[in-house]
């Protein structure tokens, strides 16, 4: 952490000053007015809410806040139910994307150098294609008179097509297949630098291959689960494009909830206040992930 | 220990089959002569025809890019000045803020940050339109270039630039005559992924946008959701082939940069 040395006073600031006013404007500026809004009342008129601060007779303005938004979502077990779903669908599917991510990072790391490089664009490669082509892409295969279907009849392994698509199975599929990724990547960087003597020294010294993966193996490479888990876990809470398309009615995901609230039923108050909500349950998850993520770079 | 077995093999070739085949299969339909996705029924370029003469997804296409190239030219000024400040910056007031600020949109659901945007351009009675999504893009593709910039700067040598400064350099100059070749390489590949980001972003631009300013994923997902046809396929090809250009030149400028 060494600093530059020559820029000091009005310059420093500058440079400091351009990229932090930004954020501030069009970052942390915004969740502040979503949270004033999750305090105000639907009425019908442009824009759809009520003002905090009413001018009276007095020359004070009056706070007039309603706490009729969160009420309703604490009240109302389909938003509960929804918060609950997401949080579920978005542990099982980190899981599966660990257990699958793990096994193809390990892989790479342990393929010869020469290949390394190709392997791990062939990894980023997905991750830099559009997201809703990724997703529409299964549609073709797991909808009823789809590819998998027609392939499974074919060979005689069902008889009748699968319900696949417009299921909770479809959503983690999609889920599991757009953000596998993120979960590769972080792994990988750390699997890459990892010191494969140990390895050899657990073996040398009678632990057995399944034992040395346990116990030498997953505590190493511990920064780079975490950050991958985080990279997944967070985003897929409050995903929308994957259970719109691939989920069906049943499948309740927060992310849904709030885009329908706020497109078709235009309740601005309702809506930010299922945003603040959801950011006070991921808040924690994300300043961790920050603090992991700074020291991993410093 | 470190041998690379059968298993890792088959681990590989498992997993590269689950991330392909379904973009290869989307790529193979969009040549079929059926209207029907899943029935093949012969090699035909007829829908890329079509798609010329769509004028909405050309328009759409044409939003699109604009908004990708200013955001992401204007993403990565701004992102390579944060990268600086994060690793050459030392201290200073509301470091841990500015952090935040650039950590957090990199994994906030992206519903939050649409609506928390949208909500501010209507309180400050901005009209939504290019302006509005552009202003959007620039601010999460900004925060994934200070973090590829940072981590390249992370291992830069700061003696070069003491040595510089010492021979009388000033610092504005240190920076584009020292600094800005060098990692070079990282500013590349932050526009590129700034360009692929803003490309690709759907939630955040259908919050942002307003009348005359679909965005082309805008346009995919309306098309989607009345059902899929080979012409979805087709556009959505054609933007994976322009991906994957991309991608790969930049690889391989970040491969020369190196070997040089």
């Amino acid at each position: 952490m060494n600093k530059i040395k020559g820029f000091r006073g009005i310059g420093r600031t500058a440079v400091i000053g351009i990229p932090y006013l930004w954020l501030s404007v069009l970052f942390l500026l915004p969740f502040l007015i979503v949270l004033k809004i999750s305090f105000a009342e639907p009425i019908i008129a442009i824009p759809p809410y009520t003002s905090l601060l009413q001018w009276g007779d007095s020359f004070w303005p009056t706070i007039k806040a309603s706490f009729d938004g969160y009420l309703f979502i604490l009240e109302d077990s389909l938003y509960v139910n929804a918060y609950l779903s997401s949080l579920k669908i978005a542990t099982i599917s980190t899981l599966i994307a660990l257990v699958v991510g793990y096994s193809i990072a390990y892989s790479i790391a342990k393929a010869p150098r020469r290949w390394r490089g190709v392997l791990l664009m062939l990894v980023i490669l997905p991750f830099w294609t559009s997201f809703l082509i990724r997703v529409y892409a299964w549609i073709g295969i797991l909808k009823t008179e789809g590819l998998l279907n027609l392939l499974l009849l074919s060979l005689g392994v069902i008889d009748k097509p699968l319900t696949i698509m417009n299921t909770d199975l479809a959503v983690y599929i999609g889920i599991v297949y757009s953000y596998l990724p993120f979960m590769i990547l972080p792994l990988y960087a750390n699997l890459e630098k990892m010191d494969f003597s140990l390895l050899e020294a657990a073996a040398d010294l009678g632990c057995r291959p399944f034992k040395t993966f346990w116990t030498v193996t997953i505590p190493l490479s511990l920064p780079g689960i975490l950050a991958g888990c985080f990279l997944v876990f967070i985003p897929v809470v409050g995903e929308f494009v994957i259970p719109d398309l691939l989920g069906g009615t049943q499948t309740l995901m927060i992310g849904k909830v709030l885009w329908l609230e706020f497109f078709n039923n235009r309740d601005w108050p309702l809506a930010s206040a299922v945003a603040i909500i959801l950011l006070a349950i991921l808040i924690v998850p994300i300043m961790y992930y920050q603090k992991t993520q700074e020291k991993a770079i410093s | 220990m470190k041998r690379f077995t059968a298993f890792n093999m088959t681990t590989l070739l498992l997993g590269f089959a689950f991330l392909y085949i379904p973009i290869i299969i989307l790529v193979v339909f969009s040549f079929n002569e059926s209207k029907l996705v899943t029935v093949w029924g012969g090699f035909s370029t007829k829908w890329y025809g079509e798609l010329m003469n769509n004028q909405s997804i050309k328009d759409a296409a044409w939003v699109t890019a604009k908004v990708a190239f200013t955001s992401s030219t204007i993403a990565t000024l701004l992102g390579t000045i944060a990268g600086l400040v994060m690793t050459k910056f030392g201290r200073f007031r509301g470091r841990t803020l500015f952090s935040g600020m650039i950590y957090a949109p990199m994994v906030m659901p992206e519903v939050i940050i649409g609506l928390s945007l949208l909500l501010m351009f209507v309180a400050l009675s901005i009209d939504r339109g290019v302006m509005t999504v552009t202003l959007a893009h620039i601010t999460f593709s900004m925060c994934y270039v200070a973090v590829v910039v940072q981590s390249r700067m992370s291992s830069y040598d700061d003696s070069i630039n003491e040595a510089a400064l010492d021979l009388g350099c000033t610092p504005f100059k240190t920076f584009f005559l020292i600094t800005l070749p060098i990692i070079l390489p990282a500013v590349i590949s932050g526009w590129l992924l700034s360009f692929t980001l803003s490309l690709d972003d759907l939630v955040i631009a259908s919050f942002t946008s307003g009348p005359g300013s679909t965005t082309l994923p805008m346009k995919i997902y309306s098309m989607v959701r009345l059902g899929v046809t080979p012409e979805i396929n087709a556009v959505s090809t054609i933007l994976v082939g322009l991906v994957a250009i991309g991608v790969v030149t930049g690889s391989f400028i970040g491969k020369k940069q190196k070997t040089n």
